[in-house]
């Protein structure tokens, strides 16, 4: 009795399939790429807990969004959550660039562009800490009351992850640097835009629910 | 048999030395690290568990305090469900998965080790809980008990613990899905996987979507804890409810996740014992992600009593899971309709799953009547019925597994005799220890107590209960002698011994580090018994066969 042994033959794929993070041996989506993606959506859940709980907070504690606003409105002096904002999506713009320029086999401008998303995300994390720092002198900690709770926790994972994602942009960046990467081969360039896209919807989704939504409620 | 099984006895001479077990990437071996840790899980446990039964045996307080009876169900639970059934599961899923696929590992082979290792990790922070005060929570960490009412570090330990195991499991599941979706060998669509694929395939999405659920809720325990946060906390704007939320939203999908690759099991089992192709296989796989989609509009029913939820919602989708896990029990059945059945013992262990799992899925459906689970929240009923379903369904569907994959495993076959003398323990033993519980339950008992009053006519049931514990823990004592003396016994290298369906049997037993020489085509969800029956199943007749290699010359 014989068995059949059939080669995987690598299947011809457009340039197009190519440049866009496919698995060059069996088609569709990278095993890599598809592994981010996956992981992205258990994040997403992870930080839907932690928006759960704010809103069941925010229906049941008594005038929970004059709290909110009051603690930490989006116009108080000197408007930090408003310059952080402007600086991640920002950011995410420059990532766009970055994937886009490796995409035409561009790896000086990819180069380029992932060091200045890296430094618009590092001054995030700056304006973050110094943000706390204004919040803890005003004496709005973790443990005044839930809204505190929330807060600290909300914005605390959000910034972990932005941290996460630094990491990621200087992996590619040393790689990027090292000569790393072609227009067929940067399946890691493609993994990191996806998280710091990621990262930035999460922030914008923050904003909304912390800062917009206590004004239109208070 | 062909070239795929030519290259028997050259590669499996050599032992691997413990260095190369540490360092592994080989899913076979991380797989065998996984179930060996979980058994050594079960039988700690376990020993938790007669802790708990030897104190019920009678009335009174005799062996342990109230202080120690806490821990010991907490920590029986916790053991039982993260450190011995999920990474069971995940070890059979882990050796068995990428071979049925026909792949050479599974997609990222380094962070299944780093799978593996955190679930050591997490163990050991659990396990060190007892050295800090322990955690006499319960598995379910209810707030306030889990906040204000246990201040020692015992459970802020358990709490990493249990994020630790949750991101272990988390990439164990993206590792899954990937493996799945991309390395299935060449002609196996998706409806052509073996059905233990399919349940490791939705049981990875369930973990994919609940565990990130309770990973927040628990570092929002810990953040109240240990830095003054209120998410649970009513005084600060709180809500204990929450919890109870977070906890069941994670924890009913929970318990198909322990079910899941249980049935997948099982289906595997069945049709190689009735020498049948699965009955209905398409109406399987529906069924399954039926359930799966289904356990997550269920959690509520664990919180019917504390009258925070919508009961005919929660009550009606309840009983809505009760027609895909119909469809599962019937096609196991008609599957054996008419079959030429072979009662080996992973086959007894199926039949056995099959007719005791029935008994906890319709006490179960009882609980989904609002009225009934009034009268029984918190009482044995409730733990009866967990038993029944992941005693007599996990363990004997585990038991199964091992009984049926050893020979894939080790190259040898367990005993038979003492396989089925272990079975008829364990089979005995089940029922006495859990069925005594409904009646305990119905008349009002509640669980978590450590002593009954004498005068409350709990005695003899109880007593018959606490027999039927000993007699589960006795029932293991031969399946390790089983495995210890198979093991020292020569290797029988046999590939395929049960004449099985599947390609993990196309291959050497044990398979080599690169699992496949070469694949059969895949023409149905039995590529290996297409291959040794042609003209049977879906394989080309001999005569064809000629046709077409004639027309090719």
């Amino acid at each position: 009795m014989t068995v059949s042994s059939e080669a995987l033959e690598p299947q011809q794929m457009s340039d197009e399939e190519l440049v866009s993070g496919h698995d060059p041996v069996r088609g569709g989506m990278d095993p890599a790429l598809l592994g981010m993606m996956l992981f992205i959506a258990s994040e997403v859940m992870f930080f839907a807990a932690l928006f759960a709980a704010y809103f069941n907070a925010a229906a049941t504690v008594p005038d929970f969004w004059a709290l909110m606003e009051e603690a930490v409105g989006l116009f108080h002096f000197p408007y930090l959550p408003i310059w952080m904002t402007t600086i991640l999506i920002t950011s995410s713009f420059t990532m766009q660039w970055a994937t886009s320029r490796i995409r035409k086999g561009d790896r000086t401008g990819m180069n380029r562009a992932v060091a200045v998303t890296l430094i618009l995300g590092i001054v995030f994390i700056f304006l973050w800490a110094a943000d706390y720092g204004l919040l803890l002198a005003d004496d709005f900690g973790i443990d005044s009351g839930v809204y505190g709770t929330l807060f600290y926790t909300l914005t605390g994972f959000h910034g972990a992850h932005v941290i996460g994602g630094l990491v990621g942009l200087g992996v590619i960046l040393a790689r990027g640097v090292g000569g790393q990467f072609s227009r067929k081969h940067h399946v890691a360039v493609e993994a990191v835009h996806y998280y710091w896209h990621f990262v930035d919807v999460v922030w914008i989704v923050l904003v909304i629910v912390i800062y917009i939504l206590p004004l239109m409620s208070a | 048999m062909g070239t795929a099984t030519a290259h028997a006895g050259t590669h499996i001479s050599r032992r691997s030395t413990v260095l190369e077990w540490l360092t592994t990437t080989d899913h076979k071996k991380i797989g065998v690290m996984y179930m060996v840790t979980s058994f050594f899980f079960f039988m700690l446990g376990g020993v938790l568990a007669l802790g708990i039964r030897t104190e019920l045996a009678v009335p009174g307080l005799q062996w342990v305090d109230q202080a120690t009876y806490n821990q010991l169900f907490g920590m029986h639970a916790i053991m039982m469900i993260f450190l011995f059934v999920m990474p069971m599961t995940t070890g059979l899923a882990n050796y068995v998965v990428p071979l049925q696929l026909g792949a050479a590992d599974m997609s990222f082979p380094r962070i299944n080790a780093l799978s593996f290792w955190m679930l050591v990790a997490g163990a050991i922070l659990i396990v060190s809980a007892f050295a800090f005060g322990g955690a006499p929570t319960g598995w379910t960490l209810y707030a306030p008990l889990s906040t204000e009412f246990t201040p020692m570090t015992g459970v802020d330990l358990l709490l990493l613990g249990l994020v630790v195991l949750g991101f272990s499991s988390i990439f164990g599941a993206i590792n899954f899905m990937v493996t799945i979706f991309k390395m299935r060998a060449p002609g196996m669509g998706l409806m052509r996987m073996p059905m233990f694929c399919w349940t490791t395939l939705v049981t990875s999405v369930l973990l994919l979507f609940s565990l990130p659920v309770i990973a927040a809720g628990l570092i929002m325990l810990f953040i109240d804890r240990n830095y003054g946060g209120g998410f649970f906390d009513p005084a600060m704007g709180g809500s204990p409810i929450l919890w109870q939320h977070i906890f069941w939203f994670f924890g009913h999908p929970e318990v198909y996740i322990l079910i899941l690759p249980a049935f997948g099991v099982i289906s595997e089992i069945i049709p190689v014992f009735s020498r049948k192709p699965l009955f209905g296989y398409r109406a399987f796989v529906i069924a399954t992600a039926a359930i799966g989609a289904l356990g997550f509009t269920v959690w509520a029913h664990h919180m019917f009593t504390t009258g925070a939820v919508y009961l005919p919602f929660f009550s009606f989708f309840t009983f809505l899971i009760a027609v895909p896990t119909g469809v599962k029990f019937f096609n196991w059945l008609a599957t054996m309709w008419g079959g030429h059945l072979r009662f080996d013992t992973p086959m007894l262990f199926a039949v056995g799953f099959i007719a005791l799992f029935l008994i906890g899925g319709l006490d179960g459906a009882f609980l989904a009547v609002v009225p009934f689970d009034f009268m029984v929240q918190d009482t044995y009923w409730v733990v009866s019925h967990i038993h029944y379903v992941l005693v007599a369904g996990a363990v004997f569907a585990i038991f199964a597994a091992l009984f049926y994959w050893f020979p894939k495993i080790a190259g040898r076959r367990l005993d038979e005799r003492m396989g089925k003398f272990q079975f008829w323990v364990l089979f005995i033993g089940t029922n006495l220890a859990f069925f005594p519980q409904h009646m305990l339950g119905l008349d009002g008992m509640i669980r978590r107590i450590s002593d009954y009053s004498g005068n409350a006519g709990w005695t003899e049931l109880n007593l018959l209960s606490t027999i039927g514990a000993f007699l589960i823990a006795f029932s293991v004592l031969p399946f390790l002698w089983n495995v210890f003396t198979t093991l020292r016994k020569p290797a029988e290298h046999e590939a395929d011994p049960w004449d099985a369906n599947s390609l993990e049997w196309a291959t050497t037993s044990p398979p080599p580090p690169w699992n496949f020489d070469g694949l059969p085509a895949v023409r149905s969800e039995r590529p290996w018994f297409d291959v040794k029956y042609p003209g049977v199943g879906h394989g080309p007749t001999p005569e064809h066969q000629a046709e077409s290699e004639g027309a090719a010359s």
